[in-house]
């Protein structure tokens, strides 16, 4: 390969790494670098938050109500006088790990059916493509509501009020979101599969597990980062539509969309109540979308950047 | 064509079906009984109670009652709402037309904000305009809806007192007065709507146009002399709407999504807010009747999509 490349501009610089090389991709999209320091940001704020900001997220001090931000309450009060601050770094945590939970869901569904749609050759390929067809003609969101409203008391009493519903709303959202990676996958593999290397390891007498594991998987793994990256964000928004609705986490969950759900009906009043998880909300899914994009740059090896 | 399109209405058919399944697999495996509240009410025999189960043929095996459930939904059927005392059919044709005026002036709004937008900054591409559109575009769809929402409620009825806050379905006034306030109630719940929706619809107009510009044949029809506005409307665009078209189809299940969200904030009288006042309601016949009228919308429009394929491009009808 090397002797064929030698005009291409990469190869007069050295080789570098793998990981290097995407690195110095990604860093030429400037909003996607910003975007990275931004999340960061944010995960940190929510993980070392709370040691930091000692305020207890259940403080009612109805005096000091629907106060606007102050040196007291950076992000102001709520209309219980609850600093919304603390809340925010509490709800934050959990509507990042839904976000990531729910991508690890899908991408881990969606890579089993890609991979074995893209590596039979007979029925069952077909079978599950039009599986996950009709998985995306499904109405997301109206299902996501009937999935939660029928067995939201069946996991409460399982696994207690709040880890149920999160088990739940991960499941929920993380098995609604996986056909683009499988359809993805799948695509890669009808490729990939065909490739002499891979031709090469059957050969040499490796199973299809081996095949699929060691040879094809490692080469289709790009495009699933970026679905993945941009299914964080979905999930989160995901996520906070439900507790917007009322129906996701219980009201004594303070995550970002259930502190809109209580802001909004003091918009008049209390402004800041909803404007600070709102932004919250939307720098981090904007953020993560910017990061996608990057990836998708950095990580296509047919674009010479 | 027609019978391009028959072929299209008999492969809707099967998803409808697999949908139906889902949905009622979902109701089978839910835990919980819809005849709880009879078995527990002291006022009620034991005797009328598995009268009634054999009755609605609560002990039959399931694919039968799958087979009950889809007749009686194949024959109107839907149930009766405990909570509305009225049929379910009758209560959702109440509501459907507040939701498809809702929906659909938003996807018109879309179209005309993306196909412009895109078309000219794919004509201009790596521009100022272009960047600003992406950006834009990108920051639109990070938004979510019920956070945009909010923001115009807080501005154009909070701040500047511009907009009503709520939907009303009785307007008072009549004549003129009556359209002009019904305009002016859902200018902002389609805004939130449409706006979402033209900013994905601007990134896929945009690379489908990049698509076909490089082509051959639109350079042959530069050659030939013909102005840039022909050449763009006339060749390259009814060749890159085709992508389009199937991924504004692709889109309708977020569509959806996100009229409930509107309906919620802006208290529209629609399906998407009778979905969720019914589950905070425990009303399952209404609940699982709304799921499946938005899972038929998905199909119909999909179908609409497949139709227009076959208009846009008549080779796809012919084979």
């Amino acid at each position: 390969m090397a002797g064929l490349t030698l005009a291409s501009p990469s190869a007069e610089r050295g080789v570098y790494s793998p990981w290097r090389e995407t690195w110095r991709r990604y860093r030429r999209h400037r909003l996607a670098v910003i975007s990275a320091f931004l999340l960061l940001v944010l995960v940190l704020a929510v993980v070392v938050g709370p040691f930091l900001w000692r305020l207890k997220i259940n403080d009612i001090d109805i005096v000091a109500g629907l106060q606007g931000p102050s040196l007291a309450h950076p992000f102001g009060t709520d209309d219980l006088g609850q600093d919304i601050l603390a809340r925010m770094i509490y709800g934050g945590r959990i509507s990042l790990a839904v976000g990531l939970a729910a991508m690890l869901v899908s991408v881990v569904v969606g890579t089993l059916i890609g991979s074995l749609a893209g590596m039979s050759r007979g029925a069952l390929g077909h079978g599950l493509m039009w599986l996950t067809d009709l998985f995306l003609s499904l109405p997301q969101l109206p299902l996501l509501l009937l999935l939660i409203y029928l067995f939201r008391d069946g996991l409460k009493q399982m696994f207690g009020p709040e880890g149920g519903i999160f088990i739940l709303i991960v499941l929920v959202i993380g098995g609604l979101r996986w056909m683009p990676v499988a359809r993805l996958v799948r695509a890669q593999f009808l490729s990939i599969r065909e490739k002499e290397f891979v031709e090469a390891a059957r050969a040499l007498g490796a199973s299809p597990v081996r095949q699929v594991v060691r040879h094809i998987l490692p080469n289709a793994v790009g495009p699933v980062i970026i679905a993945g990256t941009i299914d964080v964000a979905a999930a989160i928004i995901a996520e906070s539509t439900l507790s917007f609705l009322g129906l996701g986490f219980p009201p004594d969950t303070p995550t970002w969309g259930r502190l809109l759900f209580d802001a909004k009906d003091f918009l008049d009043i209390g402004p800041h109540w909803a404007l600070f998880p709102g932004g919250a909300i939307f720098i981090a899914v904007v953020a993560i979308n910017f990061i996608g994009d990057g990836l998708r740059d950095a990580l296509d090896a047919r674009r010479v950047i | 064509m027609s019978q391009y399109v028959l072929r299209r209405l008999l492969i809707a058919i099967p998803s409808l079906l697999g949908i139906s399944l889902v949905l009622f697999v979902v109701l089978a495996m839910a835990p919980g009984d819809p005849f709880a509240e009879l078995a527990t009410n002291p006022n009620v025999p034991p005797e009328v109670a598995a009268a009634l189960r054999a009755k609605f043929g609560l002990d039959d095996p399931i694919h039968l009652r799958y087979l009950h459930w889809l007749s009686a939904m194949a024959h109107g059927d839907w149930g009766f709402s405990f909570v509305s005392r009225m049929d379910v059919d009758q209560l959702i044709l109440q509501r459907l037309p507040a939701t498809l005026y809702v929906i659909g002036s938003a996807q018109i709004l879309a179209l005309l904000i993306a196909i412009p937008v895109g078309v000219y900054a794919a004509t201009k591409p790596y521009s100022l305009f272009d960047q600003i559109a992406n950006t834009l575009a990108f920051v639109g769809f990070s938004l979510p809806t019920f956070f945009t929402g909010i923001l115009f409620i807080l501005i154009f009825s909070v701040t500047l007192d511009w907009l009503p806050l709520v939907y009303t379905t009785d307007v008072k006034g009549t004549g003129i007065r009556w359209v002009l306030e019904m305009i002016r109630q859902a200018i902002m719940p389609v805004a939130v709507l449409g706006l979402f929706q033209a900013a994905s619809m601007t990134r896929f107009v945009r690379s489908a146009m990049l698509d076909v510009i490089r082509l051959d044949y639109v350079t042959t029809a530069r050659a030939k002399g013909l102005g840039q506005a022909k050449v763009i409307v006339k060749h390259v665009m009814r060749n890159a709407m085709i992508p389009v078209v199937t991924l504004i189809a692709l889109q309708m299940p977020a569509v959806f999504g996100g009229a409930i969200v509107t309906e919620q904030i802006f208290r529209i009288p629609g399906i998407g807010s009778l979905l969720i006042s019914s589950i905070l309601a425990n009303d399952t016949p209404v609940v699982m009747a709304v799921t499946f009228v938005f899972a038929c919308l998905v199909v119909l429009f999909n179908l609409i999509a497949d139709v227009l394929y076959g208009w846009l491009d008549p080779r796809i009808s012919l084979r």
